[in-house]
């Protein structure tokens, strides 16, 4: 039975290789099965060898395949329940529905054998997800084709910072991504993660800013473009910190790189360039994860770039490309400013109490142009650490001559009934409703609901994101926790925290507020409610 | 490219001349390595692929027969000649090669030993978009007794150093010899940084980061010679002067200080050209700011600002007197890990060579000699019998038997007569020690570098 399955192995290998030899391309179906019967002629040899030695040796196989050929047939029926049972299941499965139907194979068996082999084929993979199969990037265990199987739906790589694996993927493709042409094969360097990881959130990166990305590189940097480099180091340090911020550095770093930028002989700018951007930006996302605002303008600038004329001369080339991304600051991020202040400015009215949370650029903004247009109003700064950012909110608004009061988060529900609106800003609206912000902005709006004060939320359109996201685990940023660590009067309390066994410190930087605490939206489109954000994000794509 | 590597290698070694009359400074042998090969090396590690070199002709004959440079040193050097007499001060060669340079600047003396990150000070330079960013290290006491020197050593003029809170931002630099009445403190900047702390016991590895407008601005400045003693001085208060800050003072240019006015306006040009559109509404909409307390953006508004990092731990020395010479000869090994004994030296087996010593390339070494924490440079012949105990002997020394040579300091092509005795004594060039000489604490120096001066 063993080399039954061997007689028939070699004429579809011959099949499939023949197929390969004609250039077509395999089916997925066809791949698997090719892998498959390799494996089984290599176990199928070793058998033989085997019972030419002992005969001993003959039983196990024979007694492994009447209850191999018991457990491929709960696959067929039970679909749904295969998930849990393996326990690798041993190659032979695949050999026994073969043997069973060789004589005449009708068409309905083969196809429960094809199914079997495949509802195998997943169960095994499964079993064996510590193995590096080659060919099998996360995105492939969504392609099995109709089966109802739930199959755990994989994270995204760059968010599985447990998984050893993919640590390594990570850490060879940051090697791969050199500039062209540099035969010294400089890569960008891996950070390594910092402390002890609260466990909820061991899934993502916790960097100390103690440790910069600069040390592993050289100083005159030569594979990162200078600006690049820079502009990291303010991303981790803090220096350059906010969504609009953040975008605009960025956006003016490109530029810097587009203007240093020369193309290489037999190359052409449109794909090229988008090369070496890159490793930049996987640079710049090892220094600080990107926001959602730089990863639709990283979007945008990518998209000019394959846009540009293959005709077009290199200096015309460049100069468009600086245009462009001149345009997308003052369309998407100056103009919307001032468009969401014009649509604010209305909901603001004499002898409002307007509660902000920490520093927001754009709600900054609103508050400045209306008290410049003589709206009567004060404002009560919600502060929280570590970062207490408040400050700097408090500090600008005071500049101006508005009045304003300060309290730390631990205050709001006291602070509450006297205030009558609440401005947040948020850095990213999630594509179910959410909205994304800095931690604390959440709880303030269950307060404010808890309250009945209206929550009004200030977005520009291009930070509309077309993920979803329902909790503040699975996508978050962990920021250096030795940021919790106070000192005061010469006693720092948290200082040897590495030390005791089961202390975890834990800087969460964002956290999503759900679409019923929010009342209103306001972008650059007009006013919204929270719910409407697919559509404008349908709207958007489809001018595109 | 981001930064272009400037070595200073011109330098005389006024402090110690009588180990540099006949060689130059940058050549003399740290734990036989020519003392420029220690900032090489350290540019070489961080990844500089290309340095200037801005010496004398001199030098540059001896770099180019130097075997260790020629073979360890993988960078491209680009050495620049100036006239030895001309007496040109750093900033004058910076000057001198202001076509050369391109990019912003990293200046290093030919005479620093250290094993600093130095990404600590170019972090710096780069984060805060830095005018100025410098390395500094705590003072370590020189424990070694020095050869030839008679009494305690005058104490040195001191620098004061004022920084602020964070310790990163420089505010004030100045040493003990410009402060005739005392330490004057402008209020403006006790406005702005009401916090300072001043620091005494810091010792200026001379590393410094410069924007290349600085380098403009020293073109059209000829008055500034010196970085360390003029520029830096000059910048770090420049931080806090009015006319940067407000850009309104281009109407006030009068006559009464014309040249003064002229170097404000100069560096006024310099600074507002660099600073771009994007980068400004950049930093309106960040939330950070450096200071906490009043009512001022970050950096307080000041286009110029300069920083510094202080080295808490680690080795750094600059070799510009004898007792740093000597201590740099102790310490400089451990900064890699070579063989103490260099493989084609012959030393025999009945000698006694501690493991804190160094022999060099092609010495002979003969019986029932010892050698403990010293130095013993390339080509040197050291005969029966002799003791060598906490000295340095350079390159082509010969050392008769039966010699007793200990804390001395004993330079190229000398010869140690049979059965001297040498304690605490610098042997300069050449000199021949008569046997049976018993000299202690004594600069032994050719009649022709008397004549010097």
């Amino acid at each position: 039975m063993a080399d039954s399955g061997v007689t028939d192995g070699p004429d579809e290998k011959g099949d499939i290789s023949h197929a390969k030899r004609e250039g077509t391309e395999l089916t997925k179906e066809e791949k698997q099965r090719l892998r498959k019967e390799k494996k089984q002629h290599k176990k199928n040899k070793e058998r033989k060898d085997d019972k030419t030695s002992e005969s001993q040796k003959e039983k196990p196989p024979t007694e492994r395949s009447p209850t191999s050929k018991q457990a491929a047939h709960p696959p067929t029926q039970k679909a749904p329940l295969a998930v849990p049972t393996p326990a690798p299941l041993p190659v032979p499965v695949l050999d026994a529905p073969a043997p069973a139907g060789k004589p005449a194979k009708s068409k309905t068996e083969i196809k429960a054998e094809r199914r079997a082999r495949q509802e195998a084929e997943r169960a095994s993979k499964q079993g064996k997800k510590g193995d590096v199969i080659p060919q099998v990037p996360a995105g492939k265990a969504k392609l099995q084709p109709s089966e109802l199987q739930p199959v755990v739906k994989r994270l995204p790589e760059h968010v599985q910072v447990d998984n050893p694996e993919v640590l390594k993927k990570l850490a060879k493709k940051l090697e791969r991504q050199q500039m062209q042409g540099d035969s010294a094969g400089k890569e960008i360097p891996l950070r390594s993660d910092y402390g002890y990881k609260v466990s909820l959130f061991s899934h993502l990166h916790q960097y100390s800013r103690k440790a910069p990305l600069t040390q592993q590189l050289s100083i005159p940097s030569t594979v990162i473009h200078p600006s690049i480099v820079r502009l990291g180091l303010q991303y981790s340090q803090g220096i350059v910190a906010g969504s609009n911020a953040r975008s605009i550095a960025l956006l003016h770093a490109f530029k810097q790189v587009i203007r240093d930028y020369t193309t290489p002989p037999n190359e052409e700018l449109s794909r090229d360039l988008v090369n070496k951007l890159k490793p930049y930006i996987s640079f710049l996302s090892q220094c600080r994860p990107l926001s959602a605002s730089m990863g639709n303008a990283i979007k945008y600038i990518k998209k000019e770039i394959s846009n540009i004329d293959s005709q077009c001369k290199e200096e015309e080339a460049k100069s468009e490309l600086q245009k462009c991304i001149d345009r997308y600051i003052d369309e998407k991020i100056i103009l919307a400013a001032t468009a969401i202040s014009k649509y604010a400015i209305e909901k603001i009215s004499d002898g409002d109490v307007i509660l902000v949370y920490g520093c927001s650029s754009l709600v900054n903004h609103i508050l400045c142009e209306a008290f410049d247009k003589c709206r009567k109003f004060r404002v009560v700064v919600v502060d929280s650490r570590p970062r207490l950012e408040g400050r700097e909110a408090l500090r600008r608004l005071v500049q101006r001559g508005i009045s304003c009061t300060y309290v730390l988060i631990s205050a709001v529900s006291y602070i509450l009934p006297e205030v009558s609106k609440v401005f947040l800003g948020a850095h990213a609206l999630l594509a179910n409703g959410y909205v994304m912000s800095r931690v604390g902005t959440s709880q303030i709006a269950l307060v404010a609901k808890a309250f009945n004060v209206p929550v009004l939320v200030c977005c520009e359109t291009y930070k509309f994101c077309e993920r979803v996201q329902t909790d503040s685990f699975v996508s978050n940023e962990l920021d250096d926790p030795d940021d919790l660590i106070v000192t005061r009067k010469g006693k720092t309390q948290l200082g040897g925290w590495q030390d005791v066994p089961l202390l975890g410190l834990l800087n969460l930087v964002y956290d999503v507020t759900p679409p019923d605490f929010v009342d209103l939206v306001i972008t650059d489109l007009g006013m919204i409610p929270c719910t409407s954000v697919p559509v404008v994000l349908r709207v958007k794509s489809v001018d595109q | 490219m981001e930064l272009q590597a400037v070595l200073m290698a011109a330098a005389g070694g006024s402090r110690m001349m009588d180990l540099t009359y006949n060689t130059p400074k940058p050549m003399l042998p740290v734990g036989n390595k020519p003392l420029m090969w220690y900032p090489l090396n350290l540019l070489e590690r961080v990844g500089f692929e290309e340095v200037i070199v801005i010496t004398t002709k001199e030098v540059q004959k001896m770099m180019s027969t130097d075997f260790k440079m020629k073979l360890d040193v993988k960078m491209k050097l680009d050495v620049v000649c100036i006239q030895e007499d001309a007496d040109m001060g750093t900033a004058d060669a910076l000057r001198h090669i202001q076509q050369k340079i391109k990019t912003d600047i990293l200046v290093v003396s030919c005479d620093l030993i250290t094993d600093a990150a130095l990404h600590e000070v170019v972090d710096l330079f780069r984060a805060h978009d830095a005018t100025l960013a410098m390395l500094m290290s705590k003072a370590h006491e020189f424990t070694e007794t020095v050869p030839g020197q008679k009494g305690k050593m005058a104490a040195e003029q001191r620098d004061f150093v004022g920084v602020d809170e964070s310790g990163k931002r420089l505010l004030f630099m100045a040493n003990e010899a410009d402060l005739e009445e005392g330490l004057t403190i402008r209020k403006s900047i006790m406005r702005k940084h009401p916090r300072m702390h001043i620091k005494t016991g810091l010792v200026d590895a001379h590393l410094y980061c410069l924007k290349k407008m600085v380098v403009d601005f020293l073109a059209d400045n000829k008055s500034i010679s010196s970085i360390r003693g003029e520029l830096v001085p000059y910048l770090v208060q420049k931080q806090f002067s009015k006319a940067i800050n407000s850009p309104t003072t281009k109407d006030d240019a009068e006559d009464q200080n014309q040249k003064q006015k002229d170097g404000n306006i100069n560096m006024e040009l310099h600074l507002s050209s660099h600073n771009e559109h994007f980068l400004q509404l950049a930093r309106e909409r960040s939330c950070w700011n450096d200071h906490r307390g009043d009512m001022s953006e970050a950096y307080h508004g000041g286009k110029l600002r300069c920083y510094l990092h202080i080295m808490e731990q680690g080795l750094c020395y600059r070799v510009n007197t004898l007792a740093a010479y000597i201590e740099a000869n102790r310490q400089a090994p451990k900064l890699f890990e070579e063989p103490a004994i260099h493989p084609s030296a012959v030393v025999s087996e009945k000698c006694l060579v501690s493991s804190d010593s160094i022999i060099g390339a092609s010495c002979q070494v003969a019986d029932k000699t010892s050698i403990k924490r010293s130095t013993i440079g390339n080509s040197t012949t050291v005969k029966e019998k002799v003791k060598v105990t906490n000295s340095i002997v350079m390159h082509g020394v010969t050392i008769e038997e039966g010699s007793n040579i200990q804390g001395s300091v004993i330079c190229s092509n000398a010869v140690i007569g049979r059965g001297a005795d040498l304690k605490y004594c610098l042997v300069g060039n050449g000199q021949r020690i008569e046997p049976e000489a018993e000299k202690t604490n004594e600069v032994i120096v050719g009649s022709d570098q008397l004549m010097e001066i």
